[in-house]
């Protein structure tokens, strides 16, 4: 049963990394406008090639 | 005597106005002015006419066409809005009221295609916010506002800089202290587990492992998420004031302690789990507390009205400096549509003034030379010379800044509910803690401190600390779906114990600029040819509301052409001689009763008749009667009593209407009916109101633009919300009932909780079990109970 004070500390581990990542995205301002994307992603990229609605 | 007449309207391709001539048409496209026509002809050339794609009628209308940036190169000012800079490029960001739709997301971030100086542009929908980088040595600042300007997005640009301050006070790091919560609440609960369900003799050494990492698990908890609490409550106690932080920061205390002695000495598994489930919890209630409307400023005052930068005249050169810097004695220039930013001395041009945002009269006032115009008005004739003779910030309407309304501290004697339930919360737990540790300790030294401890955590007010947030705020997105923002959650409360409402009257109960208006006359169509034509070279706004309801007519071309300032325009149109304006101009001799603003007419010597403006009333303003038993209406206003009669159906005894008040009289009759011990709510919109709305225990902004300037408030109520006042004040009782009964459910858990604790027989399971319940009980019970108030109010 000593296997898991290893499960625990990978579990642990890897939870961890996960919360870097979050305080690392919220750091770089990847969660300041969570509503623009959204809009963004509707219009074309080619102003070239209008088109109608 | 009336006549209908027949109406073809054309909507402006860019803006979507109606159009009151055919003279601006390109590519079979109508616009509603040269402003608007030359925005769509940059674009096109530009090959951006997909903008108009996306949405029907995207643009702002351009009906003024003359600001000025000159400004913007002076470096004093430019740095004031710059975000950063260096050699290569400047960052920048803008706010931009006229951000709405996708095609003005598409359009603004295509600006490096109209110009490559630019690198790169975001939009922050939400926040309307433009964030631009630019090459600095190919482009200037002043550029940039130019070509936001000439495509229709201008930038707001105004002294007291809200956004900027805006973005700095949201940053605390409230979501990292949830995250790191969150994180330790889920580690410690698996961790948990195996003591819920019970550990065999022969795994006794993980017992062990766990409980030290459980202990592990509670120091971030403690120490970084619920840092908070404890600097609070000393805060409070430094202030001798027992707040709902004090007994919260003595729970975790006590459960941290308690669960690393236990540990420590192997006596048990601690209660690492409720710690966190508790902290995690009470983060998650602050965070819904903190709602933020990005794009409404509650904090205007005077300097968001007034312009950034004043041209001054110092030796025949004209030069811009900061309004900060404009003394006595300078000789300022103001064209039109400007405001003029201190009270000064005419001493060249045309004055014709408008008062309307200060005063509350619609009407321009024509002003002679050697006359001492006050500060706040806009001028709307040509350029004129002014000599200041007060600084800024001492001039007749700003000095209502310096009432002792705007220093005292805002939030004194508007006591919430939890502050004052939980000053004897804190005293009863207190002696109950107390009272079982004194019980126990004579037969049981380790029973006693266990009974301590646990009544201080059972009853660690985390339901009653969650009820307050949870209820207001499923409240505050209530109203804000019927256009109605509220600073804070406090507010709401606020508003349920009123008892007088206060009205101004231009602006709050009439619509903003848009009279009524009224034909008294039968005109034949070559009569309403001739008129129009007249009118449409007119400015004035009463000009611009005749063309308008006499909608799209062929202009015929003008003899001869004056406009007599306040009076009328006097022309010769294909032969006749049209006269247009007051009973003075037209018909010769003065007007003997005047009830309401008339334009007479006449057509060759013979008078047509007139048409008639009056102010429009909110709609919804007859359902300002059902206030009336519950609470008191007053009635405040800048302009003439002409209407007195009109408002007799809503008001209901005269002495309630007040004619003729003063900024000041506004403030000190508000303050009047505080000293009756009435708590009052103030309605107004501009700022000869700004000094009640602060005075008054509720301010309430009335305004058709949230985006446009209003007066510092606590709430403001976009216009088309405003018959629902009655249902909002009723709302608002409403839920603080719901704070009072979800208090007693809180209380209910507490007393269960409490019944085990005295006996100092607590398990880690019921603590753990009860907490999260009680939790979720009023969270549930709360955002159910508003829900269906709000239906029953008709307000979802």
């Amino acid at each position: 049963m000593n296997i898991i004070y290893f499960l625990i500390g990978c579990s642990v581990l890897l939870a961890l990394i996960f919360l870097a990542a979050f305080f690392w995205a919220q750091r770089s301002g990847q969660n300041d406008d969570l509503y623009t994307p959204s809009m963004r992603i509707l219009l074309d990229d080619e102003p070239e090639s209008p088109e109608e609605k | 005597m009336r006549q209908d007449i027949t109406i073809e309207k054309t909507a402006c391709y860019h803006c979507g106005d109606s159009c009151i001539t055919h003279e601006y048409v390109v590519e079979e496209k109508s616009f509603c002015c040269h402003g608007c026509k030359i925005v769509f002809e940059i674009l096109s050339a530009s090959k951006m006419d997909n903008y108009y794609s996306y949405n029907d009628h995207p643009g702002a209308t351009r009906a003024r066409t003359d600001k000025r940036f000159e400004y913007l190169n002076s470096p004093e000012i430019s740095s004031e809005l710059i975000d950063y800079t260096d050699s290569q490029v400047t960052i920048v960001t803008f706010f931009i009221p006229h951000i709405h739709c996708s095609s003005c997301l598409w359009l603004l971030e295509q600006l490096n295609k109209m110009n490559p100086a630019v690198h790169y542009c975001r939009v922050d929908f939400l926040k309307k916010q433009l964030n631009i980088r630019f090459d600095h040595q190919q482009l200037s600042l002043r550029q940039i506002v130019e070509i936001l300007y000439d495509i229709g997005y201008e930038p707001l640009i105004s002294l007291q800089d809200v956004i900027k301050k805006q973005n700095r006070t949201t940053k605390d790091n409230l979501v990292q202290k949830i995250a790191v919560a969150g994180f330790c609440f889920g580690n410690v609960m698996l961790l948990s587990f195996p003591e819920y369900f019970g550990i065999s003799a022969y795994e006794a050494t993980f017992k062990h492992f766990f409980g030290w990492l459980n202990v592990l698990f509670s120091l971030p908890v403690v120490f970084y998420s619920g840092r908070g609490y404890f600097v609070a409550a000393w805060q409070n106690l430094k202030k001798k004031l027992f707040g709902i932080d004090f007994p919260l920061a003595l729970g975790i205390a006590v459960l941290f302690i308690r669960t690393a002695v236990e540990v420590a000495t192997q006596a048990g598994a601690g209660f690492a789990d409720t710690l966190c489930g508790l902290v995690f919890f009470l983060l998650v209630g602050k965070f819904v507390q903190q709602k933020t409307y990005h794009h409404i400023s509650f904090d205007r005052d005077y300097r968001s009205f007034f312009p950034v930068a004043v041209y001054v005249i110092i030796d025949d050169i004209t030069k811009a400096i900061p309004l900060a810097q404009l003394q006595t004695g300078n000789r300022m220039l103001i064209r039109h549509n400007e405001i003029i930013p201190a009270d000064a001395i005419l001493l060249n041009g045309e004055a014709l003034i408008d008062f309307s945002f200060v005063t509350g009269e619609s009407v321009p006032v024509k002003k002679t030379l050697g006359e001492v115009v006050y500060a706040g008005g806009r001028q709307t004739g040509g350029a004129i010379e002014l000599e200041v003779i007060k600084p800024v910030y001492q001039s007749y309407l700003t000095q209502l800044w310096n009432n002792e309304a705007f220093t005292r501290q805002n939030d004194n004697g508007k006591q919430t509910f939890n502050e004052r339930v939980s000053k004897y919360f804190t005293i009863v737990l207190l002696a109950i803690a107390f009272g079982s540790l004194l019980f126990w300790l004579p037969t049981d030294l380790r029973r006693g401190f266990a009974a301590f401890t646990a009544v201080l955590i059972v009853a660690c007010p985390c339901a009653l600390a969650l009820s307050t947030p949870f209820t207001m705020s499923a409240a505050l997105s209530i109203f804000d779906r019927n256009f109605f923002y509220l600073k804070n959650v406090a507010v709401v409360e606020q508003m349920a114990a009123i008892d007088t409402i206060v009205f101004d009257k231009t602006g709050t109960i009439t619509t903003g600029n848009t009279n009524e208006i009224k034909m008294e006359a039968v005109l034949s169509a070559k009569e309403q040819q001739l008129i129009y034509s007249a009118c449409i070279n007119s400015t004035h706004p009463i000009s611009r509301m005749i063309c308008q309801y006499l909608g799209n007519q062929n202009r015929l071309s003008i003899a001869r052409y004056s406009e007599v300032p306040n009076l009328g325009i006097l022309a010769t149109i294909a032969g006749h001689r049209v006269r247009v304006g007051s009973y003075k101009l037209v018909l010769g001799y003065k007007e003997i009763d005047a009830k309401a603003s008339r334009a007479y007419l006449m057509i060759d010597n013979e008078a047509l008749g007139f048409f008639e403006f009056s102010h429009r009333y909110r709609e919804g303003m007859e359902n300002l009667t059902v206030l009336h038993p519950t609470y008191k209406t007053f009635l405040l206003s800048g302009d003439q009593d002409h209407e007195r009669e009109q408002l007799g159906h809503f008001f209901k005894e005269t002495p309630d209407m007040h004619f003729n008040q003063s900024p000041q009289q506004k403030l000190d009759f508000v303050q009047a009916l505080q000293r009756q011990g009435r708590r009052v709510i103030m309605m107004g919109d501009g700022l000869n109101d700004a000094g009640a709305l602060k005075q008054s225990d509720l301010g309430i902004a009335i305004t058709d633009d949230v985006n446009n300037f209003s007066p510092g408030s606590d709430a403001i109520m976009d216009g088309r919300s405003f018959s629902k006042l009655p249902a909002f004040l009723r709302f608002s009782k409403d839920t603080v009932k719901i704070v009072h009964f979800s208090f007693f459910i809180s209380l209910t858990y507490n007393i269960i909780g409490l019944s085990y604790a005295v006996t100092g027989m607590l398990s880690p399971l019921t603590a753990a079990v009860l907490m999260p319940l009680s939790t979720a009980t009023i969270i549930s019970f709360t955002s159910l109970a508003t829900h269906f108030a709000a239906k029953r109010r008709a307000l979802i």
